[in-house]
């Protein structure tokens, strides 16, 4: 049984006017972090993923979106097809057949001496892991940093977080856990990230966010502005008649490129502010009569 | 057990060029020939999980391959658990399974 929300706008966190775009946005964010098969064994995620599945469906079908509005249908008023899972194949030992990878790559590095040949590990005694945390900022995170960490011993680390580091993300620092006594190998120091939020940035994969705000002025006739990005200030060219909501994207000044991935985009997304009251700017308004009249919210009138 | 043709009919957003493409990079693993390969049901599932992860929740064929090697590490490891649980169970005496589970649940050494 899904345990459906009684209102599909809360499962998916959208306003009740979110258009179709958000709607989608909104779904495709929540289906990545609970689909089963990128969480499997998670009965949690299962239950989620269901319940945002079903929101979807009817959201994102004008028809239903309008029955379930105007009261005519709830929240589980929809047949949902069951869909064919590949966990329940992979979590199987017919799972075998995509093992690993291609060529057959096994964890013969934790499980070597159990399953690969058969004899236990002797030999040096192994030290234990050690469990830190380590709270950085988000710019550290995004462009990376040193960072010294005191631990409860009075031992202090210096700690490499690398570029593109990510909220939760653990780091290994070999050997530097508990000691494994004479002969022994030393554990290792296993330091979770903690990223702090930013201000005005946010972080979106390899992608980063920022509202920007720009005078009337500019959006209407354009111009140089200058926009913040993690690696300094880059000035771009607002289009003439650029509305709020409207999206620039600056190719590359996201997240930088680290490990196989390629460096992010930065999207600015643009807020109009029209700033302190200015009489000249009333004066001409109450003066002017535009070309071509528009009503912005005609598509918000309803028939009846 | 499908053949290729019946695979296409079933599934019905596949289209040819993306499926042999995907064969090509081993993404998914018939048994059989070009031109005959035979596909078992985990199969036809991955199949339909690879297309949902790059249409429904946009993973491209550039982020694909890192998406689907995780994915396999990741049930191979729940595989491996599972065994090594089972294992534990058959043939440790209750004195070591309750040794194994204290020194798993205890977080500090």
């Amino acid at each position: 049984m899904v345990d459906i929300l009684d209102d599909p706008y809360q499962t998916l966190g959208v306003a009740r006017d979110a258009s179709a775009k958000d709607i989608r946005a909104a779904y495709r964010k929540l289906a990545k972090q609970h689909h089963p098969d990128l969480n499997p064994g998670s009965k949690t995620s299962e239950e989620r993923f269901k319940a945002i599945s079903v929101a979807n469906e009817l959201l994102s079908d004008v028809e239903k979106r309008a029955k379930f509005d105007r009261g005519e249908i709830d929240a589980a008023g929809q047949e949902h097809a069951p869909r064919p899972s590949y966990r329940e194949y992979a979590d199987a030992e017919g799972g075998r057949r995509y093992t690993g990878s291609a060529r057959g790559e096994s964890f013969s590095d934790i499980f070597g001496g159990m399953f690969d040949d058969g004899h236990h590990p002797s030999g040096p005694r192994h030290g234990r892991d050690e469990h830190y945390t380590l709270a950085t900022e988000f710019l550290d995170a995004i462009i990376g940093a040193t960072r010294r960490l005191v631990l409860p011993d009075g031992r202090s680390l210096d700690v490499k977080i690398p570029a593109g580091t990510r909220d939760g993300q653990i780091l290994r620092l070999r050997g530097q856990g508990q000691s494994g006594g004479p002969g022994g190998i030393n554990g290792d120091a296993l330091i979770e990230i903690h990223v702090r939020p930013h201000g005005f940035f946010q972080r979106n994969g390899q992608d980063i966010d920022l509202e920007l705000p720009v005078t009337l002025h500019e959006a209407t006739l354009g111009g140089m502005v200058e926009i913040p990005t993690p690696a300094g200030t880059v000035r771009m060219r607002v289009p003439p008649q650029s509305d709020s909501g409207t999206k620039l994207r600056l190719r590359g000044r996201g997240v930088p490129a680290h490990g196989a991935l390629p460096a992010g985009d930065l999207h600015a997304t643009l807020r109009v502010v029209l700033g302190k009251p200015d009489p000249a700017l009333e004066e001409f308004l109450r003066g002017w009569t535009p070309e071509s009249p528009a009503n912005p919210r005609s598509a918000m009138e309803t028939k009846s | 057990m499908t053949g290729i043709e019946m695979l296409m009919t079933a599934v019905a957003s596949l289209q040819r060029d993306d499926l042999e493409r995907w064969i090509a990079n081993q993404w998914v693993r018939p048994d059989g020939q070009p031109g005959e390969y035979v596909f078992r049901e985990i199969d036809v599932a991955r199949v339909t999980l690879i297309l949902e992860l790059r249409d429904e929740l946009h993973i491209d064929e550039e982020m694909l391959p890192v998406v689907l090697s995780l994915m396999d590490q990741v049930y191979d490891l729940r595989r491996r658990l599972r065994r090594l649980d089972d294992a534990i169970a058959t043939i440790a005496p209750e004195n070591v399974r309750r040794e194994l589970v204290a020194y798993i649940a205890d977080p500090s050494p």
